[in-house]
Formats: structure tokens, C-alpha cells, sequence
């Protein structure tokens, strides 16, 4: 049992990680919130001065906010329901004997290594190209004519580009937690006549719930900020602009730092109110 | 001498060497941001000769060019100081001037010939008179079109401006979709230097204008739904599927592939097509300058400059000075020239280039003058407007709204919403961003 002095050293050496971690994460957000409520225009002399909630109001007010969060949502939503999906199906594929298995998850796993703009690059360059790439050549050959991806299926072809590369990320918890099933438990089932499906739905699901759950919350927090692949094929246009894209454009491309960072807020909330909403509803798996 | 001792002194020794070689190398590398386009790429491969013959290492920071324009006014802004040498152009060289963040070019040697920069080139990179910007090469837009293509569709390009309508049934008559040949490829791409830019000098030869004297958007005119409808209507009769994500590169490519009877775009790539080891069409590529609307007299050209700056606050000027003098310079275009024959140098930049017999042999070399010489950044369109640039507006707002507008455009381009829809969205887009500027 720790003593009271054991505990203080212990709280003094913590001391300057603690410090560090709070001043890393405070100090930005300090000044995301000290520059939103300023007029801060680099290429227009700079700071100008305080300018109260202005910079909020025009953010929310503008043509572009509601359309950039539903954007948002909805490659959030996208991306999650793919990878959760083909993720199961892949897990307990991957969980069945065959041969040559090591290869097989290791190549499955592997666009989780490929940086996102490159995978972007990929994809835009050497599969979805209407005149060179992979697909145009595909449905030439079946004479069919080729389909503009990134403009005339924008939004689907991003969620399909992020999906691809957290695919992995969802396969590999989930196939972690589905090798921790019983498979007794199965055999029994089995016996008792239970179907395939029946097996799939009243013991494999429930049981990878809490890995469901983990991909759930950590694939959010990262899709939320998602970037670089937006930036690299269609650049927010086509309705491709998420928040994110919104925030940039607005710090970036019209140099207005302030209006920038009042957005830079709201997604903080946003972020928040949707955390906070995940872990009420499915949180609560991770409890039990 | 005990070991001790021995390798103390060697320790020093070493970390002497190791300062000096630092020291060396901090002096001498200059850090350059440029665009991915032909002209630099081919300088880069010459900038071991330069390197021989001052000393001086140079690290390339290369490109696509949008990128390129964020990181260098974010570098600019914030004076992050990344970069010695920025490769810009005429939209942010007065802004950057006029701000004092650029060092100004007025000392440049004697042998360099300032006074040789072609006048349009040296104004646009000026600010109050003083040079902030050397030309690496200027540029116009015009059509460059394939002759047998043409002649194959029993057309005849006329001479001087076409119009549009002819472009537009030549166009048409050249389209062979079971060939791939689109009659025409033009920027769709959105990006205030790339689509945008496409567009508005268009609008410019329909009458179109961004912006009234008063600053009030123009998008809810006439002229500018003439624009984008008739951009619209001939790009999806003729034009390249995907064209809404086409920029000069993409386009670029199709010509050299041979799927594009015409191009209209930057002047500086006519050598790029008439080159017989990149383009498979080389020897049958004809040129024009840009078109015009039947009763409007003004052509759809662009004129622009991509220019070498240094920022100021830069550790290297004397050394960065002396790199855009080098790449500049006659001595620059006369080198390319020897190893890659007169139509490979980098254009538009300097008159002695255009007074030179073996240059006017070129067959782009006088259309490129041309369209550069009807290019006015002070009367880019019929009706005044209160701001200087042909295919943008000289403001620092521009570059944010405009890429948001040609966001839009390229929706309408990719049918994902109408051209009225498109219009409606960047006159709206337009007056916000001008009412929180405070021109309105």
C-alpha cells in the first residue's frame, strides 16, 4: 500500500508529463478560442482587434455550414457502416483455417500502412481516372462508358477511399476478438441444429459487440478530422466539403484566421456532442 | 598522450569538422518552392551547373499548384521562413510588395538587363514601380488545335480571334467518342489558378465582369450565365468525361495522348505539344489566338507570369539574388536552347527572346507574343471594373472567394447542380465575402 510520501513523489515526478500534456493540448485551444473572437486577417494588416461573437455568427450563418456538417455525417456514417460490416465478414473469414493464412492477413492489413494522401493519389490517379485509370479501362472493356468518380460520385467515392483504408483497422480488432470466442460454444449450437446464421446472430455479433463498440468510438474521433483525402482528389468540391475542409478553406484559402477559428470551435463541439452521444448509446457496452 | 586524452582531442576535432561542414552547408543551400510544371522541372535538372559555378546548393520544394500557393502565402503570412525563394505569380507579387514581405529585385546587375523583361510582365510584378518578382516565364492563353483533326472535319481555323460558335461546332465536328477524341479540353478543376481562371477570361470575351465599380458581384448577369451555360452545353457535347477535375496537367496529357482536337490554355504549353518525345501528335499541332463572342471585342486570354520572389527576412538574399538571376537570365534561355533546341526555352518573359532570328523560327514564338500583347490587366473586359488582372480581381480576398466560386462551377460542370443554381450560390458567396472585407 502506497504511503502518503510514496504518493506524493510519485505525484511530483508525474508532475512535468501532466504539465506538458495540459499546456500541449491547452495552448492551442486557448488560442482557437482567443483568435475567434478577433478580426484576424494576415493578408490585411493582421490583428485587428476584438470583434465580440461576429465571428461565430458568420460561420453558422454562412450558405456553406450546414451543408459542410451534413457532408460530415455522413462520410462518418458511410465509412463506419463499411468497415464495421465488411470488417465482421473479413474477421471471421480470416478466423477459418486455410492455407497460407499469415499472407493473407498481412495483405489485408496492409493499406492500414499506406499514408492517406498516397492512398488518395492512388486511387484518384490509377483507379479512378475517367480516361487512364483501372476502372475506365474496366468499363470500356464490358462497353460501357466510363464514370467521372470524383465529380459525378464524389461523396461515395471518398467514403469508398477512407473505408479502404480503416477496413484493416476494424478487420484486426475485430478478428482479435472474434479468435477469443469459445469454440465449444459454437460446436454446441451447431448440435443443437442451430443455422449458420442463427450461430452468427445469437453468439458471434453479441460477442464482438465490445470490439464493435471500440471501432466505433476510436474510427469516429479520427473520421471526423478526415483531410487529406478530400484535399487530394476533389479539393471540397462536388459537395465533398466536411467541416474540416470548411475550417481550412476559411484559415488557408481566404486567410481569415479568426472566422477559421470560430469553425475550429464548433467543431470541437461538434466533436463533443457526438462523443458524447456515442458513448450514451454504445458506451455502455463497454462497461459490461 | 593517454587514450583519454587522445580521444578527447578527437572528439573536438570532430565536432569542429562537424560545425564547419554545418556552417558550410547553412550558408550555402537555398530552399526554393516552385510549381510542378514542365518549365521547372527542366530547370531543376540544370541546377548542378549552377551549384558548379557559385557554390551555392539548392533544395527543391516541388509542387501541384494549388498546394503550392497555400503553403507559400501560409509560409508568407506567418513568416515561417521556410523558404529562400518562392515561385509566384502576378496576383500575389503586388499584394506581397505592397505589404513588404517580398525583397524588392531594384539591384539587380547590370548584365541581367532588367529592361529586357517584356513591359506587361514587368508591370504585373511590380508594385508602385519597384520589381518584386523576376519572370522565370510569362504566359497568355490561347487554342492550340490539332491540323488534321481540322482538316479531317473540312474546317479551317480563320485567322486572327475565332468565335466562340466556331469553336464550338468545330469542336463537335472533331469528336469521335469511339476514338476517344473529345473536340475540346479545357479546365474544369476547381481552384481559383485552374478552373477559375479558365472561366473568368472566358467571361471576359462574353462581356461578363466579377465584380461592378462598386464592388457588387456580377454573377445574377446576363453575360455571365451566357458563360457558364455555353462552357457548359460544349463541354458536354465535346468535351473529356471527368473534364470538372481537369487542370492544366490532366489536359495536358490528353493532348499528348491524342485525345483533344482542341486545347485552350496556357501559352507556355505549346512546347510541351510539339514535342516529339512527349507528344504523340508533336507534328500536327496548330495554334490560334483565344477565342472572342461574335460582337464582343474581347478575346478570352489570360496573361500571368510565374515569377521567382524572395521572401524578405530570408538569412540567404545575396545567395537567393544570385539564383533568380542565374534562372532568368538570357544566359539561362541561350543554355536551354543549346541543349534542347530554341522551342524548349522557357517563354514570354524577355523581348531580346522575341527579337531573336532562331526564336522566331518557332512556330508558337510570335502567337504567344501576340496573345500576350492583347492581354490587359487594366481593361480585361467591355465594362470598367475596379480592380487590375485578367483572370482574377488583385485583391487578397480574391483567391479564397474565387476558389469557393469555381467550386461551385465545377459542380455545375459535373451536373450535380444547374448553372443558375452555380450562379445564384458565387454571386451570394461573392457579396459575403465583400461585405465582411468592407467594400460593400
Amino acid at each position: 500500500m502506497a504511503t502518503k510520501a510514496s504518493r506524493s513523489a510519485a505525484r511530483l515526478m508525474m508532475a512535468p508529463a501532466v504539465i506538458l500534456l495540459l499546456g500541449w493540448m491547452l495552448v492551442p485551444l486557448m488560442m482557437t478560442l482567443w483568435f475567434s473572437f478577433r478580426t484576424y486577417l494576415p493578408l490585411r494588416g493582421g490583428d485587428k482587434g476584438w470583434t465580440g461573437f461576429d465571428n461565430y455568427v458568420r460561420f453558422v450563418t454562412s450558405s456553406s455550414f450546414w451543408p459542410a456538417v451534413s457532408t460530415t455525417l455522413i462520410i462518418v456514417a458511410g465509412v463506419l457502416a463499411i468497415t464495421i460490416a465488411l470488417g465482421v465478414l473479413l474477421a471471421i473469414l480470416l478466423d477459418q483455417p486455410m492455407w497460407g493464412q499469415g499472407v493473407v492477413r498481412i495483405l489485408v492489413i496492409a493499406p492500414f500502412f499506406v499514408m492517406p494522401t498516397v492512398s488518395a493519389l492512388v486511387w484518384k490517379n490509377i483507379f479512378m481516372d475517367p480516361t487512364n485509370g483501372l476502372f475506365a479501362h474496366l468499363w470500356r472493356f464490358f462497353g460501357a462508358d466510363p464514370v467521372s468518380w470524383l465529380s459525378n460520385a464524389a461523396t461515395p467515392s471518398i467514403i469508398l477511399i477512407v473505408s479502404w483504408q480503416w477496413l484493416p483497422f476494424a478487420t484486426l480488432i475485430l478478428l482479435t476478438a472474434i479468435q477469443s470466442l469459445d469454440s465449444e460454444q459454437l460446436e454446441a449450437a451447431e448440435m443443437d441444429g442451430a443455422s449458420p446464421l442463427a450461430r452468427f446472430f445469437y453468439i458471434t455479433l453479441p460477442h464482438l459487440s465490445r470490439a464493435i463498440t471500440i471501432v466505433l468510438l476510436i474510427q469516429t474521433i479520427f473520421l471526423l478530422a478526415i483531410f487529406a483525402e478530400i484535399f487530394v482528389t476533389t479539393g471540397g468540391a462536388f459537395g465533398t466539403r466536411t467541416l474540416s475542409y470548411l475550417i481550412f478553406q476559411r484559415v488557408l484559402e481566404s486567410q481569415n484566421i479568426g472566422l477559421g477559428s470560430a469553425g475550429g470551435v464548433y467543431a470541437i463541439i461538434l466533436a463533443n456532442i457526438v462523443a458524447i452521444f456515442l458513448m450514451r448509446i454504445v458506451g455502455k457496452n463497454l462497461d459490461t | 598522450m593517454s587514450l583519454k586524452s587522445t580521444l578527447s582531442a578527437a572528439t573536438a576535432l570532430g565536432l569542429i569538422a562537424a560545425g564547419g561542414a554545418y556552417a558550410d552547408s547553412h550558408t550555402a543551400t537555398i530552399t526554393i518552392a516552385t510549381v510542378n510544371n514542365g518549365d521547372m522541372i527542366r530547370m531543376q535538372g540544370y541546377t548542378d551547373q549552377f551549384t558548379e559555378e557559385t557554390g551555392i546548393a539548392v533544395e527543391w520544394v516541388t509542387l501541384e499548384e494549388n498546394v503550392l500557393r497555400q503553403r507559400v502565402t501560409t509560409d508568407i503570412t506567418t513568416n515561417g521562413g521556410q523558404f529562400d525563394i518562392m515561385t509566384i505569380g502576378m496576383y500575389e507579387t503586388p499584394i506581397w510588395g505592397a505589404n513588404g514581405w517580398l525583397v524588392p529585385l531594384d539591384d539587380l546587375s547590370e548584365d541581367y538587363d532588367v529592361d529586357d523583361i517584356l513591359p506587361a510582365m514587368a508591370n504585373g510584378l511590380s508594385n508602385d514601380g519597384t520589381l518584386y518578382a523576376a519572370p522565370f516565364y510569362g504566359e497568355s492563353s490561347m487554342i492550340m488545335y490539332r491540323t488534321d483533326l481540322m482538316e479531317k472535319a473540312g474546317l479551317e481555323m480563320p485567322e486572327g480571334s475565332p468565335t466562340w460558335e466556331f469553336i464550338r461546332d468545330a469542336a463537335a465536328k472533331m469528336t469521335d467518342r469511339e476514338n476517344e477524341i473529345n473536340g475540346i479540353c479545357l479546365r474544369g478543376k476547381a481552384g481559383w489558378g485552374e478552373g477559375g481562371a479558365l472561366i473568368t477570361a472566358m467571361s471576359n470575351s462574353f462581356g461578363a465582369r466579377w465584380f461592378d465599380e462598386d464592388w457588387n458581384a456580377q454573377f445574377d448577369t446576363d453575360a455571365w450565365k451566357d458563360t457558364l451555360t455555353f462552357y457548359t452545353e460544349m463541354m458536354n457535347e465535346s468535351g473529356p468525361s471527368g473534364y470538372a477535375t481537369n487542370g492544366f496537367n490532366e489536359n495536358l496529357s490528353l493532348f499528348q495522348q491524342g485525345k483533344c482536337g482542341m486545347w485552350i490554355d496556357a501559352t507556355v504549353a505549346a512546347s510541351f505539344v510539339t514535342n516529339p518525345d512527349d507528344s504523340t501528335v508533336a507534328d500536327s499541332v496548330g495554334f490560334a489566338l483565344a477565342p472572342h463572342r461574335d460582337g464582343v471585342d474581347k478575346n478570352g486570354n489570360w496573361l500571368w507570369a510565374w515569377a521567382l520572389a524572395i521572401p524578405a527576412g530570408t538569412q540567404k538574399e545575396a545567395e537567393a539574388k544570385q539564383f533568380i538571376e542565374w534562372a532568368t537570365s538570357k544566359d539561362y534561355i541561350e543554355l536551354v536552347a543549346e541543349n534542347e533546341g530554341w522551342a524548349n526555352v522557357p517563354p514570354g518573359a524577355r523581348t531580346s527572346l522575341y527579337e531573336n532570328p532562331e526564336y522566331q523560327k518557332v512556330p508558337f514564338a510570335q502567337m504567344t507574343l501576340d496573345s500576350i500583347l492583347t492581354a490587359d490587366p487594366n481593361n480585361p473586359t467591355v465594362d470598367p471594373v475596379p480592380y487590375t488582372g485578367v483572370q482574377f480581381a488583385a485583391i487578397p480576398e480574391f483567391a479564397g472567394v474565387a476558389t469557393e466560386v469555381s467550386q461551385e462551377f465545377s459542380a455545375a460542370y459535373a451536373g450535380q447542380q444547374s448553372v443558375e443554381d452555380a450562379l445564384a450560390k458565387a454571386q451570394d458567396i461573392t457579396n459575403e465575402a465583400m461585405e465582411a472585407a468592407g467594400y460593400r
